[in-house]
């Protein structure tokens, strides 16, 4: 009865045990990583390609909306460019564009600017409701008349992780979504340094960490394969998160 | 019994000894697909939960925000991967939600059509009046799980907790998972409005993974009351043996 017991119960302590052997088999690991796949196709089936995220009411905005991940890139580039109110700062469009740009803040300002009340999802599990405000991502890649070869966008950032610039990457449908935006203003003030100054990208359909903050390139690419380690982001790149993060 | 009810042809009931058909293969095919479903999500969850183990109520929750439960930290024996990895265990997570959702769905199609839902599964007026209530618990309290005249039958409270966790907890758990995805936000807005925000649906969905391991708990202690070779053996043969 006892040994019966044993092997009931030890079984599910076997079998959570077992899975860390289990991930360490290439074909298993394989496997395990194509649920990221399903996930999108899943969910783009089910989603219009133009299907907005909630927005929200004022009054439901967080009292406080937590800084996270950089809260400061820290180098003396970046301190050098905030000592002058990023006066300096130019956003560089290239890649698979007919027309490269450098764009300077007030630029950035001239585009119609969408705001939008709403809500950031960390894949920590935490959320919380904010205001942003700029122009959308879609009408920066047709001003630089972006090539029909491009598939992704890869934005680089200011701030390093681990002595290389942290940088993320969408596909088209995401980059041409009219929520998809750059945000220069947040909660009715400007962008400030812990939030991503003097712009981020909202990528309103996806996990917190594809927001990038601190923004200098924008680049339009064919294929991810040869930037960083090839998966299309940092955490991608060095710990496993997903490419798509619509989960 | 209801009028217009199909009734089973009468038939003399099985004898203590024999052995039966108890399982079809449909539910004997979806209960182990679904257990270790169930514990790869339940020991993936805790490590997600590690990474933020605070509750919140409403839309949104974070740091500063007022939690009603603070969670403990897990320990690594109970988490998938046995150490902290928030990638690694999201990766467990969500692959097996689908094997979860979709296996829950094929079960569900498969025991319509088998008629197992009707026939084994459905509550009758006389099972829920207070002296058939009170007679079940005392069975239970004596260890006896079936009914001797139809032993094939599930009792009252096998059915109210099975009928639980297939058509509750895991539909709930499901629906909850579906509220966390920022995509299916813009896709389905209406889980997020029928949830009352993404916060409460993360609340919602701890609640519902603490409901099904208290259901796992109790499950597992029955089927060793009950006899684990002869429950174990239907629920892979499908064949039970009456027991005295």
């Amino acid at each position: 009865m006892i040994r019966r017991r044993t092997i009931l119960t030890g079984g599910a302590g076997l079998l959570l045990a077992g899975c860390d052997k289990v991930i360490q088999q290439p074909t298993a690991r394989k496997i395990l990583f194509a649920g990221e796949d399903m996930q999108k196709g899943l969910q783009r089936a089910l989603m219009d390609r133009g299907a907005l995220a909630p927005e929200y009411r004022r009054d439901q905005m967080s009292p406080i909306f937590r800084t996270n991940g950089t809260r400061n890139p820290g180098t003396p580039e970046y301190a050098a460019l905030a000592a002058n109110r990023f006066e300096d700062w130019r956003l560089k469009v290239g890649g698979l564009v007919g027309k490269p740009l450098s764009l300077s803040l007030r630029q950035i300002g001239e585009f119609p600017a969408r705001r939008q009340i709403t809500r950031h999802d960390c894949v920590e599990g935490w959320s919380a409701i904010g205001e942003w405000m700029g122009p959308m991502l879609g009408n920066i890649l047709k001003a630089a008349d972006i090539s029909t070869r491009a598939r992704y966008i890869v934005f680089t950032c200011a701030d390093l992780y681990g002595g290389q610039p942290y940088y993320e990457s969408i596909d088209l449908i995401d980059a041409f979504h009219p929520q998809t935006i750059l945000a220069w203003g947040m909660n009715g003030r400007m962008l400030d340094i812990g939030h991503g100054a003097p712009l981020r990208l909202r990528v309103e359909r996806q996990l917190g960490y594809k927001h990038a903050k601190y923004l200098m390139r924008i680049d339009a690419v064919e294929s991810l394969a040869n930037i960083g380690l090839g998966k299309g982001g940092y955490w991608e790149d060095h710990v496993d998160y997903d490419w798509y993060a619509g989960i | 019994m209801e009028a217009g009810t199909p009734t089973e042809p009468e038939r003399a009931p099985e004898g203590a000894g024999t052995v039966i058909r108890r399982h079809g293969w449909v539910t004997r095919i979806w209960h182990w697909v679904n257990a270790v479903a169930v514990l790869i999500l339940l020991g993936s969850g805790l490590g997600i939960s590690n990474a933020h183990p605070r509750l919140y109520w409403g839309q949104y929750g974070a740091n500063f925000d007022h939690a009603w439960a603070t969670l403990p930290h897990f320990p690594a024996w109970l988490t998938i991967p046995a150490r902290y990895n928030l990638a690694i265990s999201r990766r467990w997570h969500l692959f097996f939600a689908l094997v979860l959702g979709f296996g829950l769905l094929a079960y569900m199609i498969g025991s319509l059509v088998t008629r197992h839902f009707q026939r084994d599964l459905r509550i009758r007026g006389r099972e829920l009046r207070p002296a058939a209530i009170w007679a079940d618990f005392r069975q239970h309290l004596a260890l006896r799980f079936h009914d001797a005249h139809n032993p094939r039958a599930y009792n009252l409270f096998q059915k109210l907790s099975y009928a639980g966790v297939v058509f509750v907890a895991l539909p709930l758990a499901i629906l909850t998972g579906i509220a966390l995805s920022p995509g299916m936000n813009a896709a389905w807005p209406w889980v997020l409005d029928l949830l009352g925000g993404r916060q409460s649906a993360r609340s919602i969905h701890f609640i519902t993974a603490t409901a099904l391991s208290l259901f796992l708990i109790v499950h597992l202690v029955l089927v060793i009351l009950a006899g684990p070779l002869n429950e174990m053996r239907s629920m892979i043969t499908g064949r039970w043996r009456v027991p005295e």
